[in-house]
């Protein structure tokens, strides 16, 4: 036990935190490109293998570009429960992709994700950032409707 | 045992956005009085003899920690608050930071004194960035009054993974890793973030530091039971009439929240803790809610007597095979073990020696996981087994039965 905690290398300080330069890429550009990652593993002198690994760890980092609006709808239980099956449908019904696909204009990104914590709204969604909950096909139209 | 509020007791009356409404109740009263009236150790000590546990799931006794990191020499410790509420069915953590972030930053400023912490972060997950904003203005108002003079806190925004919520793989993911669980020892309280001494708590847990300050531990020893002392948020969800959270007092049954206070009917089990929590048949629902018993996180789940349970442990596993870091192999590919013969048995196509599979599967990963994500994995398995042998039984008897007529025609 003692071999391995001895064999890792020293613990990174925040000036080559790997993590915030991804996060800032994807605000930044919508995603994290191979590109982005090839120039950051050669700054911070780390295997690309590396920079890889920790970009698709992370579910809110992707490594193709996403719509200008990212629906994610939760697909845990609480929200199972309260027919989420239903709103997944209604939203592919609405924008005409499947979940994990983005629309051909570039508009929205489709994605389902794990608990969201909204649960005493189920079923929920994120609708970028922002929560939207006690959802219904109706509501589903309206809200990304006024989508711009 | 009723509901009684200490934890909720500002949350509607006051305005999380002016710092004004909490100091005129009271707050950060129980920071004056640790840092004029008390000693660093005092306060130790009071949080040790309150009998504080955690509230994030794991339950360690508070002061315990507090005292491991405080006796470490150091040149830097660091306080990290644990609000990457990702459990399933939690959303309590949500809650408190939404209507009363004050509390939390007066508890946070209590436990860094307390320890000897200058500089402190706060670990929200990405999935809580509507509530970032709110939460930099109570630092903001919290600074200019004064009460951060000696301490900076940091909000860090995880970028979405479950396990970040365990707090070695929170550690990993603050230093700009993957989120993947240590090997310990060493503990945090000696060697944490960077290497060095950090206390990890969740929410709740900080959030309760003012209230044991300012009403004392005995106060707070004398609420609950005997291993589980003052009161617990939990967040009920599923088949209920009123989800949101509740506040009952340790020990309370799990009949009060569901049934009484949730509006549950028709009521097949109740899954307590999150995805990896205890399943409670309805049979003993009278259940008291405490450490002794099922607690974890406080995340509880109702379904009714419609849902099917094969449907549901599917549906878990496949969440935990999904969230699994893959640093150990008994989580990594014991989840994924699971998740083919629970998607089998689910689908209607297992056979007879998937439940001792499953079984074995489970000690493996309970014994030899690094995490608690792979050691409890397999408690909705084991659980649902127990106490639904029969919706097991009897779906592999269909299923071999519609394999014998497939053969035969």
């Amino acid at each position: 036990m003692n071999t391995m905690q001895n064999s890792d290398p020293a613990p990174a300080r925040e000036f080559d935190d790997l993590l915030a330069k991804l996060k800032e890429a994807q605000r930044r550009y919508g995603y994290v490109s191979q590109e982005f990652m090839a120039e950051t593993a050669s700054s911070l002198q780390i295997p690309i293998s590396e920079v890889y690994g920790v970009t698709t760890f992370y579910s809110f980092l992707s490594t193709r570009p996403l719509g200008r609006h990212v629906i994610r709808i939760c697909k845990s239980i609480p929200c199972y429960l309260k027919h989420a099956e239903m709103i997944i449908d209604s939203v592919s019904h609405v924008i005409g992709i499947r979940p994990g696909e983005t629309t051909s204009d570039g508009k929205f990104s489709f994605e389902l994700t794990n608990c969201i914590g909204a649960c005493d709204m189920a079923p929920a969604m994120l609708l970028n950032r922002q929560v939207h909950g006690h959802l219904t096909p109706e509501k589903i139209a309206e809200i990304l409707s006024a989508c711009k | 045992m009723p509901e009684k509020k200490i934890l909720l007791k500002h949350c509607g009356a006051i305005d999380p956005r002016n710092i004004q409404t909490y100091i005129d109740r009271g707050g950060f009263s129980a920071w004056r009085k640790a840092r004029n009236q008390m000693t660093c150790e005092a306060v130790v000590a009071e949080i040790k003899d309150s009998g504080l546990r955690g509230r994030g799931g794991a339950g360690f006794p508070c002061g315990v920690k507090w005292e491991l990191a405080r006796n470490e020499s150091a040149d830097e410790k660091f306080l990290i608050c644990n609000a990457d509420e990702g459990e399933v069915g939690a959303f309590k953590d949500r809650h408190l930071l939404s209507h009363d972030p004050f509390t939390l930053i007066e508890g946070m400023a209590i436990a860094a004194y307390a320890i000897g912490v200058r500089r402190a972060f706060i670990y929200l997950r990405a999935e809580y960035h509507h509530l970032l904003e709110n939460l930099k203005n109570a630092l903001v108002q919290a600074e200019q009054h004064g009460f951060l003079a000696d301490l900076t806190i940091e909000v860090h925004e995880g970028a979405g993974a479950y396990i970040c919520g365990e707090e070695s793989a929170l550690m990993d993911s603050l230093e700009g890793k993957r989120g993947e669980a240590r090997f310990r020892p060493p503990f945090p309280p000696s060697q944490g973030l960077w290497g060095k001494p950090t206390i990890i708590n969740n929410v709740e847990t900080l959030a309760t530091i003012p209230h044991i300050i300012a009403n004392g531990a005995a106060w707070f020893a004398q609420i609950g039971t005997e291993k589980s002392k003052g009161t617990k948020l939990f967040s009920i969800s599923g088949d209920v009439a009123n989800p949101g959270v509740y506040e009952l007092v340790l020990g309370s049954s799990l009949k009060e929240l569901v049934v009484d206070l949730a509006g549950a009917e028709k009521v097949k089990w109740v899954q307590v803790g999150g995805a990896t929590g205890g399943i409670v048949p309805f049979s003993v629902i009278a259940t008291p809610l405490a450490y002794e018993t099922v607690l974890g996180s406080g995340a509880v789940m109702v379904f009714d007597e419609t849902r099917e349970v094969l449907d549901f442990v599917y549906r878990t596993v496949t969440f935990l095979a999904e969230e699994s870091c893959g640093k150990c192999t008994p989580c990594r590919e014991g989840t994924e073990a699971m998740l083919q013969i629970v998607e089998r048995l689910a689908r209607g196509d297992g056979q007879a020696e998937d439940i001792q599979a499953l079984e074995e599967l489970s000690e493996t990963m309970m014994l030899s996981s690094l995490c608690g994500l792979g050691q409890a994995a397999a408690i909705p398995v084991l659980d649902t087994i127990r106490y639904f042998r029969n919706d097991y039984e009897t779906r592999i008897k269909q299923a071999v039965f519609l394999r014998s007529l497939r053969h035969r025609f």
